[in-house]
């Protein structure tokens, strides 16, 4: 919403400077965006004298003047060429002279240019070129100016001309809350500018309504007879129209009046400049006192061309049926049947509340004219307002709100209004077509709940006061705390006692708010399990080196295909946003891979090839349409590149798959999950499309004898790599959290801590040479296995050593595995041990078939 | 008399002479420790020296114990300082550059967003508040109709909505976990709600996703003063405390009163500069206290209890915090960017 600090002031008097009213609109929840002089633009015109003109050498049409601009910074006269076409320009005329650099309204900037072959170093300005009143050209007729603008002989030349035309006004941007509909009129923000002042008395001076403390013209006295002056008492409306609702609970009111002899054109400057000072193009004098009085007052007026009205009858009803219907922008609309139109006695002629139809606007041959204001519906409106993709003045007020009250005095303000601008006389009467009245709320407020709400202390005169002096009324109920309060008409907004509450806060100012703390009872419950363990990850992963990314949680919609994923995979069941930003982020995710893999090439592209990267979040699986997705938060991780950063000590290795299985055991193991209870497979690829064949491997967890798939690790396989536009290997790992926090102990729970052995081990090694095929993970867990059933002084196992290659045969691989024994009841002798381990190889060696080394 | 003190005086001289000369001959430990057991060894030639100090004149006593005292420490003196310089000078060679870089064990790095997440929860934790999250793709009633945001009401203009479907959206907001834990508990109610929040919005200070944490505290006799006094704390707690903040009378459909919340720019104390846009003010809260038509959909007692909730956008302060100037830098996940967190 913008306004003009002097139009503000036609309503009431202003003691503060603008940036005064910019803080305290502000602070009374009106905040004010922007405000800048107006006339910011008239810096650079000045008040020169023409000191000689001669005829342009090469244009009969064109003159080149000497014009005086007025003495720089040193004292020095300055006379500068300029070329000029006006017909009135004479030697020892004062005018307005544009200075180089000066932008006019029409976003000409003045440059130093020729003109036929001539220097010009400035323009000679109309008022018409500088957007102001003709009046004040001297040489102005009949309200008309022409030619360039003739200024006061007695101007101090050189003197900017804002300052010797004393046009001093400020525009000012208000970024108003839904709520605040009253305050989309000039009447509405004066309104609020002449309560500062009243609180600011700090009297207790009584406020009856605030209509006394504003100058609004149409509540004037001497108003109605100068309305009366205008009216052609040869006909009555009801001659000239009738008005059925037919749906009142969409529009409530209705009322119109009548205008005769029309005469359209332009209208006059005063009319013209308010449009043009608030952004509104002027189009002609019936429609801009239309948008004129809306501004004012808030409430949307529309006027049609009354001969293009048929059968003298306006309907307001449902479209009924999906018709199609043209605006006055000449736009076509397909009418939804719900949408409130305003009919003649044959066809819509215009979507209520939003716009008017082009088959009735107001055109310059127009000289009867009905007038409408009316109330409609808000939900109603707006509900209009999206479906047609409408977005006008009009429904912006209905759809917040319009003082059910005001409709008709409008009303007969605005034909006023028309009748002064256009010569036009009005049709004795109005229609007032009222289905619904207007029943004030009445809410009662308890001031020590008020005071209990805000934290505040406030007296009940106080209270009363503040709210007197935005215009609600107050009575005062029986007992000393109670107030019944009658909110004005145009606050539609306000309609329980918490609203109260805020009125009085805001404008006894929220700054004076005593500052306070809750009294708060001691609790001191721990987070859930998944925030800790979330966090733990992330601690974890950043030990292992990795950095945390953070992802959109849309993708592409193409990003599954780019995985490769299978037909039948449920991340292919991705939920689709319906109004995109683009198609790049048109889908929600369903893993975590397509965004580190974006990740890796985004920093690929800026020369960094050695990235650890792991990201925490949800990803999305639809469900049926209509319903919520699934949604599972998961972990995943990237490392492409090398293993350690290069170094001048060793040789830099390129990571691979048992650094990455490396991290997942480390995160696992961190959070409490035994390294047995952890198993590797290979990947299905039709699960894991997207790991390089025999590079993948899915985890599974063993709870008792069940095994749990929660995800999969592996090399990213070439077409993926191609997909995605990378050109290194990468190695990925991504677990699904919700499958996994079921299975982790709680982690503030008890636990219970092993001793220590008191006698020392023993380790025993056995190498086995094997078919290539055979996983060492079964042997070594077979070995493992032994330790819970048969041989109870067997500790740990693991792989030392592995080799393939020559002198094995071809198909065959050498393992090594170190054995540690220990007991917990004594010391383990060797020939014990010696005779324990010589079962276990027999037993390995045959299960699978090994050899052992030759020598 | 003075023959013999002259005697033994000679004797402790000789005695002197003779080490120093032997020990100036010394190259290695070995042959300094032997000599220091020569003349300092319980059989040592000092040692004997000493021993037999008794056996002297009386008056030749007290110079000669004295004097040879005197060399014994001196001795104990060279022998140390000369071992030390033999072993730490052993090799002269074997030396390392210690210039050269440390094998790296490089720590990966928390995302800002993370980052300042756990300082503001660990503040709100600190005075009281419990942790609470919510689903990311909510339906149209938690996200709007029970904070009181009907359909087809203007306030659904505020933030632009993805839609999965027509009742169900991308939450806009973390204000759902409002409702959705009040249904679950009864008061009080002490909650914050971290979490990803969507709208419809791309360009240099928008991105279509971003974090917010929602605060909520319902009770007996919560007052607007408590809401501010509890703001504030944060603000002090999270930049310092000397910033000062501003609220200003706002509208949320879920509050009333409804306030924004300024606090006075960090990066110029209110000077006015290029982030503040010249105000002095930085918004970056919304709060207000909880409307009761927000109580009466989840079923609490609107003559008892009163609350109030707030909300915050964590970019923007990790932006001020952080000094970060670009939203969009946040989602790009640009390792350079990261490593500084």
């Amino acid at each position: 919403m913008k306004f003009t600090l002097s139009w503000l002031k036609d309503y009431t008097s202003i003691e503060y400077s603008p940036s005064e009213i910019a803080e305290k609109l502000t602070m009374a929840g009106l905040e004010v965006d922007a405000f800048e002089r107006r006339f910011a633009y008239l810096d650079k015109v000045v008040v020169s004298r023409v000191k000689s003109v001669q005829k342009h050498p090469s244009a009969d049409n064109l003159t080149c003047c000497k014009v005086d601009v007025g003495a720089d910074v040193d004292g020095k006269e300055t006379i500068l060429n300029i070329v000029c076409g006006a017909p009135n320009v004479k030697e020892g005329l004062v005018v307005a002279c544009a200075l180089v650099g000066a932008v006019l309204p029409s976003d000409i900037e003045i440059k130093k240019s020729k003109l036929r072959g001539e220097i010009s170093e400035g323009m000679l300005c109309s008022v018409s070129e500088l957007c102001l009143n003709p009046d004040l050209d001297r040489a102005a007729f009949g309200g008309k100016s022409f030619g360039i603008m003739e200024l006061d002989d007695n101007l101090t030349i050189g003197l900017p001309l804002a300052d010797a035309l004393n046009l001093d006004d400020y525009t000012f941007e208000v970024d108003l809350t839904p709520n605040r509909a009253d305050c989309l009129s000039v009447i509405g923000l004066a309104r609020e500018v002449a309560a500062f002042k009243i609180n600011q008395s700090g009297g207790t001076k009584e406020i009856t309504a605030q209509i006394k403390h504003l100058n609004i013209p149409f509540k004037n006295t001497n108003f109605e007879s100068s309305y009366n002056s205008l009216l052609d008492n040869q006909f009555s409306i009801d001659d000239f129209a009738k008005v059925k609702i037919f749906d009142p609970d969409l529009c409530p009111r209705y009322t119109a009046g009548m205008l005769i002899d029309v005469k359209v054109g332009q209208s006059p400057f005063w009319l013209q400049d308010r449009l043009l000072s608030v952004g509104l193009t002027p189009i002609n004098n019936i429609v801009d006192v239309t948008n004129f009085v809306m501004m004012e007052t808030g409430q949307p007026l529309h006027a049609f061309d009354y001969d293009n009205i048929a059968k003298k009858t306006i309907e307001v009803k449902r479209a009924g049926s999906a018709v199609e219907f043209k605006t006055l922008d000449s736009k076509t609309h397909t009418l939804d049947p719900e949408m409130l139109m305003i009919c003649d006695g044959e066809r819509p002629v215009g979507i209520a509340g939003v716009m008017g139809g082009e088959n009735s606007e107001i055109l310059d041959t127009t000289t009867r004219v009905l007038v409408e204001s009316a109330c409609f519906d808000a939900v109603s409106i707006r509900r209009t307002a999206k479906r047609s993709g409408i977005n006008s003045d009009a429904s912006h007020r209905f759809e917040r709100g319009v003082d059910p009250v005001a409709t008709k005095d409008v009303l007969k303000w605005a034909i006023y209004l028309m009748a002064k601008v256009s010569g036009a006389k009005i049709v004795n009467g109005l229609i007032d077509e009222n289905p619904i009245k207007y029943q004030p709320t009445k809410i009662a407020v308890n001031t020590d709940s008020l005071n209990a709400r805000l934290g505040t202390n406030l007296s009940y005169s106080q209270i009363k006061r503040y709210i007197e002096s935005v215009g609600f009324e107050v009575i005062k109920a029986d007992a000393n705390n109670l107030m019944m309060v009658t909110p004005p008409s145009f606050r539609v907004d306000v309609t329980r006692a918490e609203d109260i509450s805020e009125e009085v806060a805001r404008l006894w100012g929220y700054d004076n708010i005593p500052t306070t703390f809750p009294k708060v009872p001691v609790k001191g419950d721990a987070p859930s399990s998944r925030l800790i363990i979330r966090e733990q990850i992330r601690d974890i992963m950043n030990g292992f080196g990795f950095s945390e990314a953070l992802n959109y949680s849309f993708t592409s919609a193409i990003s599954c295909d780019n995985l490769c994923l299978d037909a039948s995979d449920e991340r292919r069941s991705v939920e689709t946003i319906i109004n995109p930003i683009s198609e790049e982020l048109a889908v929600l995710r369903s893993s975590l891979i397509f965004g580190l893999l974006e990740n890796m090439k985004k920093n690929n592209s800026q020369q960094i090839d050695t990235l650890r990267l792991f990201e925490v979040g949800k990803v999305f699986i639809a469900t049926k349409k209509g319903e919520q997705p699934i949604e599972k938060e998961m972990v995943a991780g990237i490392w492409s590149g090398f293993r350690d950063s290069i170094a001048w000590d060793s040789k830099a290795f390129v990571s691979d798959f048992f650094d990455i299985k490396g991290v997942v055991q480390g995160l696992l193991s961190s959070l409490g999950i035994g390294m047995n209870n952890m198993l590797f497979e290979n990947a299905d690829p039709l699960l894991f499309p997207y790991y390089q064949k025999g590079h993948g491997a899915m985890l599974k967890l063993l709870i008792g004898s069940e095994q749990k798939l929660i995800g999969s690790l592996g090399k990213i396989g070439g077409d993926v790599l191609k997909n995605f536009g990378l050109k290194q290997g990468a190695f990925i790992f991504e677990i699904d959290l919700e499958a996994l926090l079921g299975l982790l102990p709680a982690p503030n729970g008890m636990s219970k801590t092993a001793s220590l052995p008191k006698f020392p081990s023993l380790s025993r090694d056995m190498t086995l040479i094997l078919d290539s095929e055979i996983q060492a993970g079964a042997v070594l867990s077979e070995i493992l296995s032994l330790k819970e059933s048969l041989i109870p002084i067997l500790e740990d196992a693991f792989i030392f050593d592995l080799y393939e290659g020559k002198p094995l045969r071809d198909g065959k691989k050498s393992i090594s595995i170190r054995l540690v024994y220990r007991s917990w009841e004594k010391t383990l002798t060797e020939k014990m041990v010696s005779s324990i381990h010589a079962d276990i190889s027999k037993r390995i060696i045959e299960q699978y078939g090994a050899d052992l080394p030759s020598s | 008399m003075d023959k013999l003190e002259d005697s033994q005086h000679s004797n402790l001289q000789e005695i002197e002479q003779e080490a120093f000369r032997e020990i100036g001959g010394a190259k290695s430990l070995d042959s300094l420790e032997s000599l220091s057991t020569k003349y300092l060894g319980r059989k040592g030639i000092l040692t004997a020296f000493l021993r037999n100090i008794p056996k002297l004149p009386v008056e030749a006593r007290p110079s000669a114990g004295k004097n040879a005292n005197l060399l014994k420490l001196r001795l104990e003196e060279v022998f140390n300082r000369l071992k030390a310089e033999i072993e730490s000078n052993f090799d002269s060679s074997d030396q390392i550059d210690v210039t050269l870089p440390g094998r790296a064990f490089t720590r990966g790095t928390l995302h800002p967003v993370t980052k300042i997440s756990r300082e503001i929860i660990s503040i709100f934790t600190r005075i009281g508040f419990e942790i609470a999250e919510g689903p990311e793709v909510e339906t149209d009633y938690y996200n709007f109709e029970a904070l009181n945001i009907p359909k087809y009401h203007p306030a659904r203009d505020m933030q632009d909505t993805f839609y999965v479907a027509e009742n169900i959206v991308l939450r806009t907001h973390t204000s759902p976990t409002q409702p959705r834990v009040m249904q679950k508990v009864n008061p009080p109610v002490r909650i914050i709600a971290p979490g990803k929040v969507y709208r419809c919005d791309s360009d240099v200070t928008h991105t279509p996703m971003f974090h917010q944490v929602e605060g909520l505290m319902v009770d007996q006799d919560v007052s607007f003063g408590d809401l501010k006094g509890t703001l504030t704390t944060f603000i002090h707690k999270l930049f310092d405390e000397d910033i000062s903040l501003r609220f200003r009378p706002s509208f949320f459909p879920f509050t009333e009163p409804s306030a924004e919340v300024d606090i006075r720019c960090v990066m110029c104390r209110g000077k006015g500069c290029r982030v503040c846009s010249g105000t002095g003010w930085l918004e970056v809260l919304g709060a207000g206290m909880v409307h009761p038509a927000v109580f009466e959909n989840v079923g609490y007692d609107t003559e008892k209890y009163t609350g109030f909730a707030f909300g915050m956008g964590i970019e923007r302060l990790a932006m001020l915090k952080y000094g970060i100037d670009d939203l969009r830098k946040f989602f790009e996940n640009d390792m350079r960017f990261l490593r500084q967190f």
